[in-house]
């Protein structure tokens, strides 16, 4: 794990990346990080979160900032912004029942292909998607997904990059640190190693690429 | 008494304590204000939360503990927050034991539409699939009619969330399940006639032998 300055962090991200964004509905995103990919000017981004929370909130600022072409969520109800792009084919958008996203995501993280779930089952969530029968129940397929770049935010950073959240934070955070080649953390404080106890820790060291300096 | 009071009165009897229960948005939500005062229910929030408790007083919000909305929540004695993951699997694993969720329409078999309007709303469907798929049981809160068209209909006309069928419907008029694969009849909302749910209703309704009064 290395700490970088927020600015070298954003700047390893090239345009066109895919990244998956911890938080829902904003709670749990780290902000900074999102600020400075609009600062940047990053274009054609695919963005794998829950939602796209609201205009200029989370990384509905990245939709405001046109930082996005392709975003993977389960929900755009709040942001009238991604609605309008989509409508103007600004976007493309490919909603994922929440649940199924979120297995998708952890099956990237743990060397899956995908999951079988019987969420969207007789739905229009299952056009297109391969049915297997298991025992009796049907099941869709539903595929892994994985990101070039994880962004995280924890409550707690140690030195050495262990991580932990805070309350209704955590969400997506610990499962998507595990789902990308290079994993970026932002953290409310960045503590000794030991002031998170081991069994606290939620997101070991290894995982961490690059906790961002704070201040 | 409103229509949304009614309904959510009479959901909050379904409650018993011990019982973990996820509320979707908008009268779903009025349900957790009736919980009776002898029974204690565990809420569960799909953000990542059981346990949670009511809005914060004034100065006490925490911008970290929130509800499905987003919104500043307290967290009662016993409370426990867990990642998205772990949230889903509560529900898709079958271990929330009921979940009540707002309709556009539920039709004569119980299936239940409420995450588009093709060509109007296409706000995706956050976690109502789940949830509908997945809990225990699935109680729909809605009114009996939209703009004067039923909403409890032969077949739905907007999309499904669920190919598995709701356990019953609450309205301001009646309560029917669809436990048997039928609609049935069987509860009427104080002071309402069978025929005035009948008119209101497209599908075909199976009156219950023990057809009640609901009790509010």
């Amino acid at each position: 794990m290395k700490t970088v300055p927020l600015a070298d962090a954003v700047a390893m991200i090239p345009d066109g990346a895919r990244i998956v964004v911890g938080g829902f509905l904003s709670v749990g995103t780290p902000d900074r990080l999102m600020d400075e990919l609009v600062r940047q000017r990053k274009r054609d981004l695919t963005l794998i979160a829950n939602d796209t929370a609201r205009p200029g909130v989370g990384v509905g600022k990245l939709v405001d900032a046109k930082c996005v072409r392709h975003v993977i969520v389960s929900h755009i109800g709040t942001n009238p912004e991604t609605q309008r792009q989509m409508m103007a084919h600004e976007v493309t958008v490919e909603l994922v029942p929440q649940g199924t996203l979120i297995e998708r995501i952890r099956a990237g993280g743990y060397g899956l292909g995908g999951v079988l779930t019987p969420t969207g089952v007789g739905t229009l969530v299952e056009q297109g998607k391969q049915k297997i029968e298991v025992e009796g129940t049907t099941y869709l397929l539903e595929t892994a997904l994985k990101a070039d770049f994880a962004l995280v935010h924890a409550f707690l950073a140690d030195y050495q990059g262990n991580l932990a959240y805070a309350l209704t934070a955590r969400n997506y955070n610990p499962v998507v640190a595990m789902a990308a080649e290079t994993v970026i953390a932002t953290a409310d404080h960045i503590v000794p190693v030991g002031v998170i106890a081991p069994d606290h820790v939620v997101t070991p060291a290894p995982l961490v690429d690059y906790i961002v300096a704070n201040g | 008494m409103d229509p949304s009071t009614v309904i959510a009165k009479r959901i909050a009897r379904e409650l018993k304590s011990g019982m973990l229960v996820n509320l979707g948005i908008g009268i779903p939500t009025l349900v957790a204000g009736f919980e009776p005062p002898d029974v204690q229910v565990f809420f569960h929030s799909e953000n990542g939360l059981i346990g949670t408790g009511a809005i914060p007083a004034e100065g006490m919000a925490h911008p970290t503990l929130t509800d499905a909305g987003g919104r500043p929540v307290t967290a009662l004695p016993g409370a426990s927050t867990f990642d998205s993951a772990i949230s889903f699997g509560f529900m898709r694993g079958g271990h929330v034991d009921v979940t009540v969720l707002g309709g556009l329409q539920v039709d004569q078999q119980g299936h239940l539409a409420n995450w588009m309007i093709p060509g109007k709303m296409v706000p995706g469907m956050g976690g109502a699939m789940d949830l509908a798929t997945g809990a225990k049981r699935v109680i729909v809160a809605m009114q009996h009619m939209a703009k004067g068209q039923p909403k409890i209909v032969n077949t739905c006309t907007l999309p499904i969330t669920s190919a598995r069928r709701v356990d019953c419907v609450v309205t301001e008029l009646a309560l029917i399940r669809f436990a048997s694969g039928n609609a049935v009849l069987a509860e009427i909302a104080p002071g309402v006639s069978v025929d005035e749910v009948m008119a209101a209703t497209e599908a075909e309704l199976v009156v219950s032998d023990d057809l009640c009064e609901m009790q509010l």
